[in-house]
């Protein structure tokens, strides 16, 4: 039983080919497999969101997705979200910008999370922000700057925030 | 934590998974995994197969014919929120999906699982017992169809033999649309709900109370429907002072004890939150004036 399976997925516009037992969740594969770190796992029962990842564009808790039921998906993780140039995710700047961060565990899951709501809600306030992202836990309680940070990533990105 | 080993199996028809779970010793159906993955994770469910069915697509439609509303066990709470059908049909229950988990659960999470697991807290299981939804089960002998009422056996137990697949919900809608509510206690948003009260009414010219459903999540070990406060209301004039003596029945339903809060904590809350459901379906079916 549990014998590992061949699975290929796109990781952040990087087709991947790798084994993975079937317990494994996707989480795990892309830290242990991959070796894409940014992708934090906290509590490994869906409840932190520190480990949320878009697959198929849509935010998942990478904890509570098999990496076998990944086979064929297109992923992007928090290592997949700046331009090619490097220049930052206006989430990205937005969180540097406004400290939206203070020990960073969270942050992938925020921004993930807030770059998927973002793109379905581009007109988002505060209070739909703060719905969104109550499923992502921090545990610094520095909420507000992460509520100021994706308000002004809002802005950014062409949104009517605020 | 990480799940213990098992195999797993991804059947692309319901034939090949319900041959899966007719061959298979100790095997589970892999759903959108929000309630059983967790549980894998820590153990509390090592199942030594996992069937998983995201692949089959023919369980994942809303369909509308007949005077019901057919929703596939495989869609997701996101698409259900996002279905003109379910807002224009089934208003309560995208009214009740907003308590379900968090957007980023809802994308995985399906209503089959949700009914499957049968958590007594379930939102959508409310929802199921407002509307005596008929749940459909494909076994190896074929299908059979199972009235919500005679669906949760026990605490989180549905009516689903180890070789069973829910394949299939149905909601009859009522002849006239009726005013809806759904409210809900948790302590966090997006947290399981301490208690949650689902409501149909429909109110006739005269004002009276003609038909009216109440269903009651996460006070009992299982969701229940108040049948003794609805017989209690049909006939009567919809407004306040109803609502608030149909409230105290509520109030007397059985509910249960834990480690976060007792019996009596809950019953006060189905009172609570009886009469607001009863007073905001009301508005909704046109009794406004009197409310």
């Amino acid at each position: 039983m549990s014998e590992k399976h061949i699975i290929t997925l796109t990781v952040n516009g990087v087709t991947h080919t790798a084994e993975a037992e079937p317990r494994m969740h996707l989480g795990d594969f892309l830290r242990l497999e991959l070796a894409l770190t940014g992708t934090h796992l906290g509590c490994e029962h869906g409840v932190c969101g520190a480990c949320t990842v878009l697959v198929g564009g849509e935010a998942v808790r990478s904890c509570l997705m098999l990496a076998v039921q990944a086979d064929g998906a297109r992923v992007t993780t928090i290592e997949g979200i700046a331009a090619a140039d490097g220049s930052l995710h206006p989430l990205q700047a937005a969180f540097h910008a406004h400290h939206g961060l203070q020990c960073g565990f969270c942050t992938p899951g925020m921004i993930m999370s807030l770059a998927a709501y973002l793109r379905d809600h581009p007109g988002a306030g505060e209070a739909e922000l703060r719905d969104a992202l109550s499923g992502n836990i921090c545990r610094c309680t520095g909420y507000q700057a992460i509520i100021e940070s994706g308000l002004a990533a809002a802005r950014a990105m062409g949104g009517k925030a605020d | 934590m990480k799940a213990a080993p098992f195999s797993y199996h991804a059947p692309s028809s319901v034939d090949e998974a319900v041959g899966l779970l007719g061959r298979l010793e100790d095997a589970k159906i892999l759903a959108g995994g929000q309630s059983l993955v967790p549980m894998m994770n820590m153990r509390f469910v090592q199942p030594s197969h996992l069937i998983d069915i995201n692949g089959l697509d023919e369980l994942a439609a809303i369909s509308r014919a007949d005077g019901a509303v057919g929703i596939g066990a495989m869609t997701r709470q996101a698409a259900l929120m996002q279905s003109d059908v379910i807002a224009r049909d089934l208003p309560v229950m995208a009214d009740a999906l907003v308590h379900v988990g968090h957007f980023q659960t809802r994308n995985r999470g399906t209503i089959g699982g949700s009914l499957c697991h049968l958590d007594p807290a379930a939102e959508l299981a409310a929802v199921a017992a407002l509307y005596d939804a008929e749940i459909t089960v494909a076994g190896g002998g074929g299908t059979r169809v199972v009235p919500f009422a005679e669906w949760p056996l026990g605490y989180m137990m549905p009516s689903l033999a180890p070789e069973e697949l829910a394949t299939e919900i149905t909601f009859p809608l009522w002849p006239a649309a009726p005013g809806h509510a759904f409210v809900e206690f948790s302590r966090r948003h997006g947290d399981f709900a301490i208690v949650a009260v689902g409501c149909l009414m429909v109110v006739d010219a005269a004002g009276a109370i003609s038909r009216v459903a109440i269903a009651v999540a996460g006070a009992d070990q299982v969701v229940r429907r108040l049948a003794g406060v609805e017989a209690a209301l049909v006939g009567e004039t919809a407004d306040a002072g109803t609502f608030a003596e149909a409230s105290r029945l509520a109030g007397e339903m059985n509910a249960m004890d834990d480690a976060h809060v007792s019996a009596g904590y809950r019953q006060r809350l189905a009172r609570v939150l009886t009469e607001r459901a009863l007073g905001e379906a009301a508005r909704r079916a046109g009794a406004g004036a009197r409310i």
